[in-house]
């Protein structure tokens, strides 16, 4: 299979994939880029642990076909922190409220949160959880998932 | 020990914030150079004889470097009993058996090879249903024994079989009894990180296998074990985990997978990784196995317990793992749960044709509590005893020796189940709303160590280098409990380093000592113990150090200021202060006198004096290194399954409230309090993570989670039809806290990865039966099951 040149905007740089056209944006993030944070725990869209923001919508990369990233702003948890590595809110509070346990769920998990936050800096309980509710979890029962989310909230405020 | 400054306090997992960016290597990330992957191809068939395997087509696909299957690979046995071999010969048992593998240079070539093995079967008739496959004449599904002798029967011979006291005066002594059946089915670990490892070799042979297990001890023996069969005889074998997502059971055991992504990667010569994807996590690993119970307990006019009778029938599926010595676990509540006299406790394991089981959180206690817990409910009401009251009267007590001779320490279990009891305004509730109910339900659970094998140890090393950075050699693994944070917490407070001090290395057989592995809430109290007796051996070199370097460094200090300042005048010392390691302490990096904390003379960094330590003259250097091997004065099981396994035990009780929607069948949990007796929470945040992932999973397992098996295929291996909760399926866990400051623990402390599921499952029956009258014995309660009691509980009237 021949292929395909795609340019895209990956965490800030403008950046060009040449994959096989039936790569998932997934596979070209983990394989073509060698970014380990979206992670495949299903590869049919059903975990949410390949979560990405693309043009700030969180989306499974997993099944996103990599022709149609051409010209789209993807993020993904490599590009969440600051570029001197301090950390994003979102990923202070996971630290801090054991938000996170095994980790796998975590990229996708703060990918979901953090595209929830962008558009609605003051989300409600049941916000939260609408916006996870593709990232399945095994490990938290999410309940410090959400405390951790809802603190970022609260940090992102007090910082503006 | 209201001094402590780092245990008991919610440090946060800061070690960890490589997960946070997307940085921790996970096996899914792990590329060594020149790697090769590996591909499984299984089953058509339950059970089936193979006629023929031809590879030569795979072979010859461009790219393909290796294509093993039973007929090119030594015959060697694995397993707990030993009943199968890495690939497949002859006779295939169950769908995910494993007929042929691939090794290629993508994972896209390796997945087309195995398109091109031709295997032709002749289909064998099967048995799924263990009672069916346990009467005589049932088709065997293995028909001769490890020796090779002919079989007569799908039973493993393995008599669980459990006795204490006299159950015929039991049951005379009984003003009321019970009597049930209930089951409970296969359940899938749902780890997010599926199964995998990569093998290399050198070219000496010697293996190192990237692994994420949670026994990398036993991982490694098993290995060396095959290797003696597979002319290896006398090479090493190194395993070390990568960060690791999620275990719950799955990785106590040495899987097939394990043992092709070996023979692959000997064949080829190239490191060769297999990993899963979700379906084969599915059909491929072990699940907890489904048991069938029948269960009789009676009790006194006043309510006290007079025997347990109590009989378990699981389905093994095709091989043995580790899922055949649950029983031995299951007896622990059947035996320990509450104070009972007389009890007896048989399980019979059994082949089928279905997908072989395994150990998942909890081991076994989860299916037997389930049982226990819904008797204790029913007998309360014949003999007419609030559910919760009859709990307190059978109470287990600290000092109590229990009939499969466990000795009970320090015991929480009143305690929760009366703080249960208020949060729930359980006086107020029981009964007495429509739709609407309460429930409850205790458990017992090993929280000092669980002696499996001969040794239950935990080996620990501690290096400290000149800055005085920690390097601590963990011999366990870390699968998302927090074990980074929290032994460093405890390291930092036992040393008087500050936890950031501290970088662990978890469990690499190359480089830690001997550990039994984390499984059985065993972690924190294991390592937590070894940490301590090594901070002390390490302490005590750093303090010997000091005693003979103060004097020099204060003398040096006095130089330095009268160089600086001309009129300075040594004050007069008492050196008698710092005169033995005894009469110093280490506290948040500083050495300092224990009879004169604040002495502004006498008090040093920590790295100051190491410093001085290693800086010196030839014969003269000094490096701090410690040791120590924790292995807990406990007993294994002996032939009548007694034996004080685990050097203290957890308890604790979960209460539920339920609406259960009479129309739909729909049950909403609106509260659910889980207390438990931590003996200390070394870190509360993180100790609440386990009972809030756990009271979750055990949810599941009440309501919706079940591996729907057909003709011993599992029909549905993705998270669509395989129902885990989601972050939208609200369950309010309240965690509640009891220390009872176990003498034994480290600070205090014991195990709680599994305890916070085992109670879950039976109070939220126990609750719905108090909401709607109607009981589901047969795990998960789904609306379904709940809409047919109804009905059937509707026509009966």
């Amino acid at each position: 299979m021949k292929n395909i040149s795609v340019t895209f905007t990956l965490n800030g740089d403008l950046v060009t994939a040449e994959v096989p056209p039936n790569w998932t944006l997934l596979k070209t993030l983990r394989e073509y880029f060698e970014l380990t944070g979206p992670k495949e725990g299903c590869g049919v869209g059903e975990c949410g642990a390949c979560t990405v923001i693309m043009d700030g919508d969180a989306i499974n990369s997993c099944i996103y076909p990599i022709p149609e990233v051409e010209g789209k702003t993807v993020t993904t948890i490599e590009g969440v922190a600051d570029k001197d590595g301090t950390l994003h809110p979102l990923q202070k509070a996971f630290l801090e409220n054991n938000g996170v346990q095994c980790g796998f769920c975590t990229s996708g998990m703060i990918m979901s949160a953090k595209a929830l936050l962008d558009q609605n800096s003051e989300p409600t309980e049941d916000q939260i959880r609408t916006s996870i509710a593709g990232n399945l979890c095994r490990c938290t029962g999410y309940v410090q998932i959400v405390d951790s989310i809802e603190k970022a909230a609260e940090m992102i405020k007090e910082k503006k | 020990m209201s001094d402590l400054l780092y245990v008991g306090k919610n440090v946060p997992r800061t070690i960890e914030v490589d997960k946070v960016t997307g940085r921790a290597i996970y096996i899914n990330d792990l590329k060594r150079p020149g790697m090769l992957y590996g591909k499984i191809l299984y089953s058509k068939y339950a059970h089936a004889r193979i006629k023929n395997v031809d590879i030569s087509k795979a072979e010859k696909l461009p790219g393909v470097r290796a294509v093993l299957s039973g007929y090119n690979i030594p015959d060697v046995r694995v397993g707990f009993l030993k009943d199968q071999t890495v690939l497949k010969k002859g006779i295939v048992r169950q769908f995910r058996d494993e007929v042929a593998a691939v090794a290629a240079i993508s994972e896209e070539i390796a997945e087309e090879a195995l398109g091109l093995i031709e295997v032709e079967y002749e289909e064998l008739p099967a048995v799924f249903d263990p009672i069916e496959a346990m009467k005589e004449g049932a088709t065997l599904v293995h028909e001769v024994d490890v020796r090779g002798k002919p079989v007569t029967s799908n039973i493993i011979p393995l008599p669980w079989k459990f006795k204490a006291g006299d159950i015929e005066q039991g049951q005379k002594d009984s003003a009321y009894v019970v009597k049930d059946s209930l089951t409970t089915t296969w359940i899938n670990q749902c780890c997010m990180g599926t199964s995998g490892c990569v093998a290399e070799f050198d070219m000496n042979n010697n293996l190192t296998l990237y692994n994420q297990t949670n026994v990398p001890f036993l991982d490694k023996q098993r290995i060396v074990e095959y290797f003696a069969g597979i002319g290896l005889k006398g090479q090493n074998v190194r395993v070390v985990n990568v960060t690791v997502g999620g275990s719950f059971g799955t990785k106590l055991d040495t899987d097939i997978y394990e043992f092709i992504s070996i023979q692959l990667a000997l064949k080829t010569r190239k490191p060769v990784k297999v990993l899963f994807n979700r379906e084969e996590e599915f059909q491929a690993l072990p699940p907890r196995q489904p048991a069938r119970f029948t269960i009789e307990q009676g009790c006194d006019k006043e309510g006290r317990l007079t025997f347990r009778k109590s009989e378990a029938i699981l389905d093994n599926g095709a091989y043995t793992s580790w899922g055949v010595t649950t029983p031995s676990v299951m007896m622990m509540p059947m035996s320990s749960l509450y104070r009972v006299p007389n009890v007896s406790f048989e399980a019979t394991c059994v082949y089928t044709n279905n997908i072989y089981c395994q150990a998942m959180r909890g081991y076994g206690n989860p299916q037997a509590t389930f049982a226990v817990e819904v008797s204790m409910d029913r007998l309360a009401e014949k003999a007419g005893i609030d559910p919760a009251e009859l709990r307190l009267i059978n109470s287990n007590q600290s000092g109590d020796i229990t009939p499969m001779r466990l000795k009970i320490t320090s015991c929480g279990l009143e305690e929760c189940i009366n703080s249960v009891k208020k949060k729930l305004d359980w006086g107020g509730k029981k009964k007495k709303q429509k739709s609407r109910g309460v429930g409850m339900a205790s458990l017992i659970h090993v929280a000092g160590g669980a002696r499996v094998y001969l040794s239950d140890g935990h080996g620990m090393m501690i290096k400290i280098d000149q800055n005085g950075h920690v390097d601590v050699l963990e011999s366990g693994t870390d699968q998302g409990q927090g074990s980074p944070t929290v032994i460093s917490q405890i390291i930092a407070e036992a040393l008087g380093f500050k936890p950031e001090d501290i970088s662990l290395t978890f469990g690499d057989t190359g480089l830690c000592l001997w550990d039994a592995g984390t499984h059985a809430s065993r972690h924190t109290f294991m390592a937590g113990n070894a940490a301590i007796r090594a901070c002390e051996k390490a302490k005590r070199q750093i303090l010997e150090i000091a005693v003979e370097k103060i004097p020099g460094l204060i003398k040096g200090n006095f130089k330095r200021k009268k160089r600086k300042d001309p009129d300075f005048v040594e004050p007069d010392l008492d050196y008698n202060l710092i005169s033995g390691p005894e009469k110093l302490d280490i506290r948040d990096r500083m050495v300092f006198p224990k009879a004169a904390p604040d002495h502004p003379y006498f008090k040093f960094e920590v790295s100051d004096i190491l410093r001085s330590g290693l800086h010196v003259g030839v014969g003269e250097s000094k490096v701090v290194v410690a040791d120590a091997f924790y292995d807990p004065p406990t007993e294994n099981l002996d032939r009548e399954m007694k034996g004080n396994l685990s050097l203290t035990y957890a308890f604790g009780a979960t209460g539920v409230e339920v609406e259960v929607d009479e129309e739909t069948g729909k049950v909403k949990i609106l509260n659910l309090f889980a207390a438990h007796d931590v003996g200390k929470a070394i870190n509360p945040t993180l100790v609440k993570g386990q009972i809030y992932g756990a009271a979750y999973m055990g949810a599941g397992y009440a309501l919706t989670e079940e591996m729907l098996v057909e003709n011993g295929r599992v029909m549905n291996p993705n998270f669509r039809d395989y129902k885990m909760l989601t972050a939208k399926d609200i369950i309010p866990v309240d965690p509640i806290l009891i220390e009872t400051d176990e003498k034994d623990g480290p600070f205090g402390a014991k195990g709680i990865g599994e305890p916070g599921l085992v109670p879950t499952a039976p109070a939220i029956a126990n609750a719905i039966y108090d909401a709607i009258g109607v009981r589901i014995n047969d795990l998960p309660i789904t609306p379904e099951k709940i809409i047919t009691a109804l009905k059937e509980k509707k026509k009966q009237n």
